[in-house]
């Protein structure tokens, strides 16, 4: 019953989003009359649909927990045996249930706009539900057409095989799901931009509704990766904490775009600047979430040539893509004209600084997105090319260098105009600053020249993000630049973090027997003992090591090296220990034969990696500050909605007066 | 057939496990000389561990990443030089080992795009950047 009601919830809401789409379309059309009368159904279609879409996936859920065999999703990604909290992960751990997952967000976010938001002209507004639901309407047609969660199999299954060992892990139950959310709340900044430009509303009270979305999406985003990262970092057992992969990639896009939309968003909402480079980018960051599914779900990922085996899902993903960015380049390209590029500036202004950056996160992006297809491309003909760090980093960096330069001094500037001189003192303290750092890791080292440029960008940008705090009460500081200062602080901290990885990591790799000791940076590690231990669905071999440091007492670490069987497969469990300056990580792996005396040896493997933990700690900071921003811009939004009523309450008591009438214009928003 | 050929498989992970060969001497060994093993490093993190996904040999656990480090080592310690292995391993293995970006027939885009970037990057910038524009100067908008 579980499985029909979940799909009966799904064509339900499928069916409410064309509800939502016609209505939208049909309250966009001028003037009055039959058409009109229709318009009101977008609103409550799309909060309905919210609900239903929610309860499908809940009921996708349900099956997971109770592990019901005879759904075949169920039977091919979970097992009796396995821990409850992974039954439930699971869910979203496979195809099906992710896109389940991405329809029910994005079915829930459309529930909000459309019954939250009361700002935008109604036009406007039914323009972007109409634009939502057409975009809902694609994955609903993906999920029910082509991956159905729902779907029986004609003989339960006996035993489910099992889940992926390497995501039976804590991180996966938090990684997807906040990518997901910050995938889809591009979306709907999609479809408010498209919304707005359709109806010739692209403004500064356009760019406030459309704020709050960026800067979630951004954060889900922030913390999607930074949890992302960390996760490879503990579960694969090498210490990299960045790979290039195309699956990070995937992730990175869009975060690169949503960084880009969100401080010309800002320039908008502030100084009604910067109108169609918003709405590109608004273009732009929802293509990167569309292409970074379409990679992820396609299976193109694996191998090219599996792909065009089977290519009903990937093909039906990019066509969607192609439908979705074409139409939002018609309609751009139809509309463009009549949008002016808005405000003017100079080049040395807080405006121009930010045009500069965007320009420079686009061509990270672009860079990306090269390295991540290129070889996707030649390997469809048969030429393989290997494109990693060595190939992404200075490439990257050329760009990126620059950015972190302009990003320093970009918010010391003043809006519209300003002159370098007036911020002459700051300019030199920083180059100060950077040379400073350049100079003192030369003394102590022979280092790479990119992790050199790290630190010393890092050491500038983090004094750089104090300094708009500096000369100012600090209790009057609004609130959002609060957010502003912390992830930029953010930022320096992450890049600190990645710069001393790369720079400063000792390694140890022995063979080792029990009783035995080896030295890495100061640290003594000595193996106790390696006994069999046992979990729900695994064994594995569990090493006992002290670590001390110096002098002090030891701290026992443990671990392990896993054999999963269902499905087979082994990890290693890495164990950490974590200081204020960095972290030591060990990990156990296979027998290594026996030593002079006889006894059996283990491969040990040690990183001391100094301040390896402030690239993460650096992530939830710029996350953080992105949760502050809104913060900040919700309590000055609200704090205006009651200024006005009661300005408008005074102002009629004032008419009840003495009958006299004044024009009605908004408050002045403060340039932040 | 097919349930016998799964119960084969089934029943050799565990035997496999403990019967394969012990890794080679220096697939998880460091070099005595610090400098040595510091060549071997940076050589091996630009090597694709070729049955993993977007791994180097230096951060997997594949067998086969194992097996290359070892040879990576070895034949620094034997005196070969670190573009010589390289060599020979892209000619053992194909370009598709190698992660160092080297132009080529196939590989060229990887640079003349970026630098197509640069220029289109110089020229955005220099467009909306370049002439000192204000409202005054341009008039309403």
């Amino acid at each position: 019953m579980i499985a029909e009601l979940g799909l009966a919830a799904l064509w339900l809401s499928a069916a409410l989003a064309v509800l939502q789409m016609v209505s939208g379309a049909l309250g966009l059309r001028a003037g009055g009359g039959a058409a009109a009368a229709y318009a009101i159904h977008a609103r409550p279609a799309a909060v309905v649909q919210a609900f239903l879409a929610t309860l499908a996936f809940l009921l996708l859920l349900y099956a997971f927990a109770i592990t019901d065999l005879s759904i075949k999703l169920v039977a091919t990604n979970s097992h009796s045996a396995k821990p409850f909290i992974y039954k439930l992960t699971g869910t979203w751990g496979n195809h099906e249930g992710s896109m389940l997952l991405w329809v029910a967000v994005l079915a829930i976010s459309g529930g909000l706009l459309a019954g939250l938001e009361r700002r935008l002209p109604e036009r406007t507004m039914s323009a972007t539900l109409a634009v939502q639901g057409f975009v809902a309407l694609g994955f609903y047609a993906f999920l029910l057409l082509s991956s159905n969660p729902f779907e029986r199999l004609p003989v339960p299954a006996v035993e489910g095989s099992g889940l992926n060992p390497l995501l039976q892990d804590i991180g996966l139950a938090i990684h997807p799901p906040t990518l997901y959310i910050g995938y889809v709340g591009l979306s709907v900044a999609f479809s408010l931009a498209m919304g707005a430009l359709l109806t010739r509303q692209v403004n500064p009270d356009f760019a406030k509704v459309l704020r709050p979305w960026v800067l979630g999406a951004w954060v889900f985003l922030t913390f999607g990766i930074t949890a992302g990262s960390y996760w490879a970092y503990y579960e694969l057992g090498w210490g990299g904490w960045w790979f290039w992969d195309p699956v990070e990639n995937a992730s990175l896009m869009p975060w690169l775009a949503a960084t880009a939309l969100l401080h010309s968003v800002s320039v908008l909402a502030a100084r009604d600047a910067l109108r169609t480079w918003t709405i590109m980018l608004g273009v732009l960051a929802f293509s990167m979430s569309m292409l970074g599914t379409f990679l992820v779900r396609s299976g193109v990922l694996t191998s090219v040539h599996a792909f065009a085996v089977d290519p009903e899902r990937g093909t039906f993903i990019l066509v969607l893509l192609g439908l979705y960015i074409g139409g939002a380049l018609a309609i751009f390209a139809a509309r463009a004209s009549s949008i002016s590029e808005g405000k003017r500036f100079t080049a040395t202004s807080r405006e121009g600084a930010l045009v500069f950056n965007n320009v420079m996160l686009s061509a990270i992006l672009a860079i990306v997105l090269l390295g991540t297809l290129y070889p996707l491309l030649t390997e469809a003909f048969d030429v393989r090319v290997s494109v990693g760090p060595p190939y992404f980093n200075p490439a990257g960096a050329i760009f990126a260098i620059p950015m972190f330069m302009v990003m320093a001094v970009g918010p010391l500037l003043r809006w519209k105009d300003d002159k370098p001189k007036r911020i002459q003192f700051e300019l030199a303290l920083l180059a100060a600053i950077a040379i400073g750092v350049i100079v003192l890791v030369a003394v102590l080292g022979d280092f790479d020249v990119l992790p050199v440029l790290g630190l010393a960008l890092a050491a500038a940008l983090g004094v750089a993000a104090l300094l708009p705090l500096r000369g100012r009460k600090l209790a009057r500081v609004p609130i959002a630049t609060w957010g502003m200062v912390c992830a930029h602080f953010g930022v320096a901290v992450a890049l600190f973090g990645m710069a001393s990885e790369s720079a400063f990591t000792s390694e140890k790799l022995a063979a080792v027997a029990p009783g035995q000791t080896e030295e890495v940076a100061g640290w003594t590690i000595r193996l106790e003992s390696v006994d069999p231990v046992a979990g729900p669905n695994w064994t594995a071999v569990e090493a006992r090591i002290a670590a001390s440091r110096g002098d002090e007492e030891p701290v026992m670490l443990a671990p392990q090296s896993r054999n999963f069987w269902a499905p087979s497969q082994a990890t290693s469990e890495s164990a950490l220990v974590t200081r204020w300056d960095g972290q030591l990580y060990a990990v156990i792996g296979d027998r290594a034969g026996v030593d002079a005396a006889g006894n059996e040896r283990w491969q040990l493997r040690v990183w001391w990696k100094p301040f390896v933990t402030f690239i993460w700690y650096g992530g939830l900071l710029i996350a953080l500050g992105g949760t502050i921003s809104i913060a900040g811009r919700l309590q000055v939004d609200l704090r205006q909605r009651h200024a006005i009523r009661r300005r408008d309450e005074e102002r009629a008591d004032l008419e009840a007066l003495n009958g006299r009438v004044s024009d009605n214009g908004p408050l002045p928003e403060p340039a932040e | 057939m097919r349930v016998l050929v799964l119960l084969l498989a089934f029943l050799s992970v565990p035997v496999f496990a403990q019967q394969t060969m012990p890794p080679a001497p220096y697939a998880y060994t460091q070099l005595d000389d610090p400098a040595l093993e510091a060549e071997a490093t940076a050589l091996m993190e630009t090597l694709r561990c070729l049955t993993c996904q977007s791994q180097s040999i230096a951060d997997s656990d594949a067998p086969m990443a194992g097996d290359m480090r070892h040879q990576v080592r070895a034949r620094l310690v034997a005196g070969e030089s670190p573009t010589e292995i390289r060599a020979w391993l892209t000619r053992r293995y194909g370009d598709y080992v190698s992660y160092q970006p080297e132009v080529s027939a196939t590989t060229w885009p990887l640079f003349a795009i970026p630098l197509a970037l640069l220029a289109i990057v110089a020229l955005v910038l220099l467009r909306r950047l370049g002439k000192r524009r204000s409202d005054a100067a341009s008039g309403a908008d």
